[in-house]
C-alpha cells in the first residue's frame, strides 16, 4: 500500500490557529499531553471522534462539559482501540446505507495515556492493527500512571523516581520500545512526536491525514506533577528531550524508519548531554544530589549514544 | 468485542454480538460500561460453567455475574426460543421507554453443541417485526457535536444516571406483553415472561431457568401420571425481575422447589433468593420454599431426583418444617470422584517414591 501525502505546513506561521479544543479543562498547568492534543486537533479539525481509555484525558469531559467540538466516547482502560473499531464500522455501515453523507464522515482517533498504550490496551491495539483498522491512535506518554499519582508504567524510563519506585536508584526497569512493537505490526504509519516541536508534529499529522489504515502516534508528554518540575519548564524540557536524543523524533512508513529531527552536535562532535534534560526534573534529582551519581548519569548517556550510533555515524 | 459492539451501537447502527462464559467474564468491565451508554443492542450468551476448575458444559454462574449490569436478560430453553427471543429482544431493548442492551441466554452444550429443528422466521416478516432502527439522539455525525459516556464527579449525578437506567429496565415489564402478543400474532409462537406448565391446579411447583426445565416438564408429566399435582414455572425474563408475576403465580401453592443451576458461593442459589424476596410478606405465600442446586457444570438432573424433590416438599409441608438447601448429587457420583482422587493419590505416591530412590 502506498500512501499519497501532501504537506502544506513548512513554517510556524502555516500552523492553524483555530484552537478547537475548548479551554477550562482540569488538566494540570504545563500538561505536555494536552499541548500535543491541542496541536493535533487543530490540524485534524472537528470531524473527529475521540475514543478514550481511562487516563488523565478522561477528565477533559466531565458532565455536562466537554471541550470536544466533534465526538467523544469514553470506553475503558484496555479497550479503546476496540471502541474505535465499533465506531469506524458503524460509520462505514451508515455511509453505505446512505444514512450518513461522505461530508458528515468523521476520523476516529483513539486517545490514551501510556498506562493503557504500553500495558493493558496493547492487546486491543495489536488486534486493531491486525484488522488494518482505519484509525489514528495518539498515546500521550508521560511515562507513568500520572492520573493516579505517577506509579510506574511500562513507559517509565530507567532511574526515574515514581510513587512505586522510590528507592535511591529509582525505577530499575527500562522504557518499553512501543514504537518498534507497533511498527512490527506493519501499520500504515507510526511516528513519535512531542508538543514542544510543533512543526515536526504538524507535518506528521498532516501526512497521516491523507493516509488510510492504522496511524499510530506516541507523544512524549512532559508532566509537571509526575516528573516534578515547574510547569513553566514544560516546553524547555520537551525540547531538551529531543536535543539530547532521549526522545528520537521518527516515523515508520512503507517498511522504513526515518528520523525526522537528528539532534545537532557541537564542534567537538557531542550532542547536548542527557544531564541537561535530567537535572531539570525532580524524578531524577537523586542522580545529582546529595552526590552526583556519575555512573548512573553515564549509563543513561551511554544508552542514548548507543541508540544514535546505530542511526547516524 | 463488547466494547466494539457497544461503540457501534453508540455510533448509530443496530448491532448483534455473541459471547460465552469466560469470554463474558473477560468482557465484564464492558458489560457494565456499555449498559450505561443507553445504546441498545442484542448479545447472545452461551452459558457455561466458570473456572476453576475449567469445564465446557452449561451452568448459569456466568450470566448471573452480569445480572446487575443493566442489560435485560432473557433465558431460553430451546433453539427455537433463542431465535425468537433475539427478535423480541431487539424490540424490548430499542423500546423508547427502555433503550438498554439485552442478553439472550442459551445453555452451552445442550443448546449450542446439539441440533434440533428450528423454524426460521421469514426474513421479511422478521424485518417488519423489528422495524427500522432508530438511534434516537445517540450517533456520531459531523456538525452534531456529541460527547458520550463521559465522567461525572460525585455521587449525586452518578446516582441519578444509575437509577435512571434501573427505572428504564423496569419498564420492560410494562411493554413486554404487547411485544409478545405481536410476536405471537406474526409468527404463531408465544413466549411469556414466565412459562407456566401444568400450573392451573399445581400444589407443588418447580421454579427454574434454561434448558434443564425441559427435563422438569417430562418429570411433571410423569409425576402427574403418578397422581401428584405438580407444575413448572420457568422464568424467562430474569432482568427486570418479574416480582409481581411470580407472586401471582406462586400464591396459594403448597410448596415450591427452586432449582438453581448456579451457586453463589457463601450464600446458595441465586434464583432461590430472588424468589424468596418476591414472596416475602405475601399473605398466601407457599409454606415451603426449598432450594436445590442442580445442573452445575452440565451435571444431569434425573427424573428420579424430581420425584424425590416433590416427596421432600410434601413431607416438609406435612411436618411443618423448612428444608435445608441441598445439592443434587448421588452416591454414585461421590464414588466416582473418590475413585478419581484415589488414582491421583496413587500417582502422587509413585512420583514421590521414584524421587526418593534417586
Amino acid at each position: 500500500m502506498t500512501n499519497e501525502s501532501v504537506v502544506h505546513i513548512h513554517r510556524m506561521k502555516d500552523m492553524p490557529s483555530s484552537h478547537l479544543l475548548g479551554t477550562g479543562t482540569p488538566m494540570c498547568a504545563g500538561c505536555g499531553g494536552l499541548e500535543a492534543l491541542h496541536n493535533m486537533y487543530d490540524i485534524l479539525g472537528d470531524k473527529t471522534v475521540f475514543v478514550n481509555a481511562a487516563g488523565c484525558m478522561t477528565l477533559l469531559s466531565v458532565y455536562p462539559f466537554t471541550p470536544f467540538r466533534g465526538g467523544f466516547l469514553y470506553t475503558a482502560m484496555a479497550s479503546a482501540p476496540a471502541g474505535a473499531q465499533g465506531v469506524r464500522d458503524a460509520m462505514d455501515i451508515r455511509l453505505q446505507k446512505k444514512l450518513l453523507s461522505a461530508d458528515d464522515d468523521m476520523e476516529v482517533v483513539v486517545v490514551t495515556g501510556d498506562g493503557s498504550a504500553y500495558g493493558m490496551g496493547l492487546s486491543a491495539t495489536s488486534g486493531a492493527m491486525d484488522r488494518n483498522l482505519n484509525f489514528i491512535y495518539l498515546c500521550y506518554d508521560n511515562e507513568g500512571y500520572g492520573n493516579t499519582g505517577q506509579q510506574y508504567s511500562a513507559a517509565t524510563p530507567h532511574a526515574a523516581i515514581t510513587s512505586t519506585s522510590k528507592t535511591s536508584h529509582g525505577y530499575p526497569g527500562f522504557k518499553k520500545d512501543l514504537f518498534s512493537i507497533w511498527a512490527a505490526h506493519r501499520p500504515a504509519y507510526v511516528a513519535t512526536i512531542i508538543g514542544a516541536e510543533p512543526l515536526d508534529l504538524a507535518r506528521k499529522i498532516e501526512k497521516l491525514r491523507s493516509m488510510k489504515g492504522p496511524r499510530m502516534l506516541i507523544s512524549l508528554s512532559p508532566c509537571p506533577t509526575g516528573w516534578d518540575y515547574d510547569p513553566k519548564l514544560s516546553v524547555e524540557i520537551g525540547r531538551l528531550a529531543v536535543q539530547t536524543g532521549v526522545w528520537p523524533l521518527k516515523e515508520y512508513i512503507d517498511g522504513k524508519v526515518v528520523h525526522t529531527k537528528i539532534p545537532k552536535k557541537d564542534k567537538t562532535g557531542k550532542r547536548t548531554p542527557v544531564e541537561e534534560y535530567l537535572k531539570l526534573q525532580g524524578r531524577f534529582k537523586h542522580l545529582f544530589q546529595p552526590q552526583r551519581d556519575e555512573a548512573g548519569i553515564a549509563e543513561i548517556q551511554a544508552r542514548v549514544d548507543a541508540y544514535w550510533d546505530k542511526v547516524v555515524s | 468485542m463488547i466494547t466494539a459492539a457497544g461503540s457501534a451501537a453508540a455510533t448509530g447502527v443496530r448491532v448483534f454480538t455473541a459471547t460465552s462464559s469466560q469470554g463474558l467474564l473477560y468482557g465484564m468491565e464492558m458489560v457494565y460500561t456499555v449498559a450505561g451508554w443507553r445504546a441498545p443492542f442484542v448479545m447472545v450468551n452461551v452459558s457455561r460453567g466458570l473456572a476453576s476448575p475449567i469445564t465446557l458444559e452449561s451452568d448459569h454462574n456466568d450470566i448471573l455475574a452480569a445480572r446487575d449490569s443493566g442489560f435485560l436478560q432473557l433465558h431460553c430453553a430451546s433453539c427455537q426460543e433463542i431465535t425468537d427471543s433475539v427478535l423480541m429482544a431487539y424490540r424490548l431493548a430499542e423500546h423508547k421507554h427502555v433503550r438498554l442492551p439485552a442478553i439472550v441466554n442459551q445453555d452451552g452444550f445442550y443448546l449450542s453443541f446439539t441440533r434440533e429443528p428450528v423454524n426460521l422466521p421469514d426474513a421479511e416478516k422478521a424485518a417488519a417485526f423489528v422495524g427500522a432502527f432508530d438511534p434516537e439522539n445517540i450517533q456520531f455525525k459531523s456538525g452534531a457535536p456529541l460527547s458520550q459516556a463521559m465522567a461525572v464527579l460525585g455521587g449525586g449525578p452518578y446516582s441519578y444516571f444509575r437509577y435512571e437506567a434501573h427505572l428504564a429496565l423496569q419498564r420492560v415489564l410494562s411493554v413486554y406483553d404487547e411485544i409478545a402478543d405481536e410476536f405471537a400474532d406474526t409468527f404463531g409462537r408465544r413466549h411469556d415472561i414466565i412459562e407456566s406448565y401444568q400450573m392451573d391446579d399445581a400444589e407443588y411447583v418447580f421454579v427454574m431457568m434454561g434448558s434443564f426445565a425441559s427435563k422438569a416438564r417430562d418429570a411433571v408429566d410423569s409425576l402427574r401420571s403418578a397422581g401428584w399435582k405438580v407444575g413448572l414455572a420457568r422464568i424467562r425474563l430474569l432482568r427486570p425481575f418479574p416480582k409481581e408475576k411470580i407472586r401471582q403465580l406462586l400464591s396459594g401453592r403448597r410448596a415450591v422447589a427452586v432449582i438453581d443451576q448456579n451457586l453463589s458461593m457463601g450464600m446458595g442459589g441465586v434464583l432461590h433468593s430472588e424468589v424468596a424476596t418476591a414472596l416475602f410478606g405475601m399473605n398466601d405465600a407457599p409454606a415451603v420454599l426449598a432450594s436445590y442446586i442442580g445442573g452445575l457444570g452440565g451435571r444431569d438432573i434425573s427424573q428420579q431426583e424430581f420425584f424425590e424433590m416433590v416427596d421432600e416438599l410434601k413431607q416438609a409441608c406435612d411436618k411443618g418444617k423448612m428444608l435445608e438447601p441441598r445439592l443434587l448429587y448421588t452416591q454414585d457420583e461421590l464414588t466416582e470422584i473418590r475413585n478419581l482422587q484415589a488414582i491421583a493419590q496413587v500417582e502422587h505416591l509413585e512420583i514421590n517414591n521414584k524421587r526418593s530412590k534417586k
